[in-house]
């Protein structure tokens, strides 16, 4: 039996799965048994009431999506007379997802949120920033802190900063959210990416340009996560592609404590509970007894390596 | 607000939604551009209501990887004979994958999803008006009506004579169809509000239920508020999870006074008639 129970700081998880925000939902609770999940995120709120992008929102591309939803959000006063009252009903640690267009909104909605029933914050840093040029908070090491330190300053909870993979320099944030106060990573949003119809010549995102996820970024994502683990010391949360329980594996070993599953979900409701008994079937067969042993144990010193089996 | 459709009774709600494998039976052209699948489903699936809709898990097909589900409404789901169908267009990448299943082939799909139609037991008798594939997601209409002792006044909008599908299926169930076409002029919006006028004059249209033409739907909205006859309409979006997870499917909706975003497949895909914008 292998112990699966992960620790995000303080924070201890009984297994390292949980869905990544804006892949989650009530729905999701009628098909699947959301209990086993390590926590649970919720779609990101705002305190602005929003309405979120024009149609399509949605382009499927090969082994992924590109997504412009735009963060619709009923406000905090829907999440705590409704959405929270309704995951009261679960033991799972609820995390909550916030965001905001200034580093003061930021302060406020995540004091707003931190009542009980909430496990941890979630900062969705990627969403453009008003104060600057609508460059996204995450896109710089210097704007990464200053709304870490200022959300640090009005949470009592444990604070998760997601980071955006649209930078050069992954360590370099992920290294300024750290020292301004941030528990935990979570790495990453999605690629800023485009697809165009050739026939109409016309862009299949009403917003032209998207978030890209799925399959296809995981490699780029395991490399900003294995980036991010060697440069902080709090745990680095992994999350773009996976869809498997090999690849959760591959992203514990590159640094991750815990991994968020998104995208496929929507192909394959169950994909969690799939990704978690694997998980705990591969490391049953290769003797492995607490699946924690496995986070950054990629062994990457002494480089000789055979070439691929194919 | 209106209390939402599925609030009436005649027609509830099917069971809880699950992930299920289904059995493809058979998967035949029915004219040059549409297929017509059957699946044998699990009790769940077969308990599906009309206007519901099951998300299809597309198999890799001619080199095509169709990477979402798709969602497809039931076009009649039989808890006795344990089966599921749906009439389809094979027109994109999901659809050729769907139309390369052979019998025997295995078909995972979720559901039953979404809310579907309802019926007033006050009813004596509805006016369905479709066109294309709409039809498909009206033919389980028609016949729970019929169960329910309410009467079915079909009028189809097709292309041509060859474009028409399902006469027989209504007329099975006691519909009386009214075929109207592009081919010959008949399918006109003047033509088509007379013929509905004359419907309601003769007490025959207590609501009007449509799906698959935005100009219809405008034509049943400006008759609905003009003659007070209430109305529902299954819409149609590109959806990703189908859960209400993603806010992929939106479309606008009128609420009061405010146009608000709604999700087709988590707070439809049957909606009232004068909530919805074409």
């Amino acid at each position: 039996m292998t112990d699966m129970s992960v620790s995000v700081g303080a924070l201890r998880l009984a297994n390292p799965i949980m869905p990544a925000s804006g892949t989650f939902a009530e729905g999701l609770a009628e098909v699947i048994d959301i209990e086993r999940l390590g926590a649970v995120v919720i779609k990101t709120i705002t305190t602005e009431l929003r309405a979120g992008n024009p149609v399509p929102r949605v382009a499927e591309v090969r082994s992924g999506m590109l997504n412009s939803i735009g963060i619709p959000s009923k406000g905090v006063p829907y999440f705590l007379e409704r959405t929270l009252p309704y995951y009261r009903r679960f033991a799972v640690p609820l995390v909550v997802s916030v965001s905001a267009p200034t580093v003061a909104g930021f302060a406020s909605i995540a004091k707003a949120v931190s009542v009980p029933g909430v496990a941890a914050i979630e900062a969705n840093i990627s969403c453009p920033n008003l104060e600057e040029d609508g460059r996204a908070f995450a896109m710089e090491p210097r704007s990464a802190a200053t709304v870490t330190a200022a959300l640090r300053e009005a949470t009592p909870l444990p604070l998760w900063v997601k980071l955006t993979p649209n930078v050069g320099d992954i360590a370099a944030v992920a290294r300024a959210a750290e020292n301004a106060g941030a528990d935990a990573l979570v790495v990453a949003n999605t690629v800023l990416a485009m697809a165009i119809d050739i026939d109409t010549r016309r862009p299949r995102l009403g917003s032209i340009m998207g978030g890209l996820s799925g399959p296809v970024i995981k490699p780029i994502v395991v490399r900003m996560t294995y980036q991010c683990a060697k440069a902080v010391k709090i745990p680095v949360i992994g999350c773009g592609g996976i869809a498997s329980a090999e690849d959760a594996i591959e992203y514990m070993l590159a640094g991750a404590a815990a991994v968020q599953v998104g995208t496929a979900t929507f192909v394959q409701p169950s994909a969690m509970l799939a990704i978690l008994d694997g998980m705990e079937a591969w490391c049953a067969r290769k003797g492995i007894h607490r699946v924690a042993d496995l986070i950054g144990a990629i062994r990457d010193t002494d480089l000789e390596l055979a070439p691929a089996q194919y | 607000m209106k209390p939402p459709p599925e609030s009436s009774v005649v027609v509830p709600d099917s069971a809880q939604p699950a992930d299920l494998l289904s059995r493809v039976i058979s998967n035949d052209w029915v004219n040059a551009r549409y297929k017509h699948l059957v699946v044998a489903a699990p009790p769940q699936a077969a308990q599906a209501r009309p206007g519901q809709f099951f998300h299809l898990l597309c198999p890799d097909a001619g080199g095509e990887h169709p990477f979402f589900r798709r969602p497809m409404s039931c076009y009649g789901a039989s808890p006795r004979q344990g089966t599921v169908e749906f009439l389809y267009k094979v027109a994109g990448t999901g659809t050729r994958s769907l139309a390369s299943l052979v019998p025997g082939a295995t078909l995972p799909m979720l559901g039953p999803l979404g809310h579907g139609f309802s019926l007033e037991p006050a009813w004596r008798t509805i006016v369905v008006v479709g066109r294309g594939v709409g039809l498909a997601t009206l033919a389980p209409l028609a016949e729970a009506a019929a169960a329910a002792g309410i009467a079915v006044q079909a009028v189809f909008s097709a292309r041509d004579r060859d474009s028409v599908m399902s006469v027989e299926r209504f007329e099975a169930s006691g519909a009386r169809v009214t075929v109207v076409l592009d081919s010959d002029g008949s399918s006109d919006p003047a033509k088509v509000e007379a013929l509905l006028r004359r419907l309601h004059v003769q007490g025959m249209a207590d609501a009007f239920f449509t799906c698959g033409s935005t100009r219809l739907l405008v034509l049943l909205q400006r008759l609905g508020r003009e003659l007070g006859v209430p109305g529902q309409v299954a819409l149609e979006q590109q959806m990703a999870c189908g859960l209400g997870m993603c806010f992929c499917c939106v479309r606008p909706f009128r609420e009061d006074d405010e146009v608000v975003n709604r999700r087709v497949c988590w707070d439809g895909p049957v909606f009232d008639i004068q909530e919805a914008m074409p």
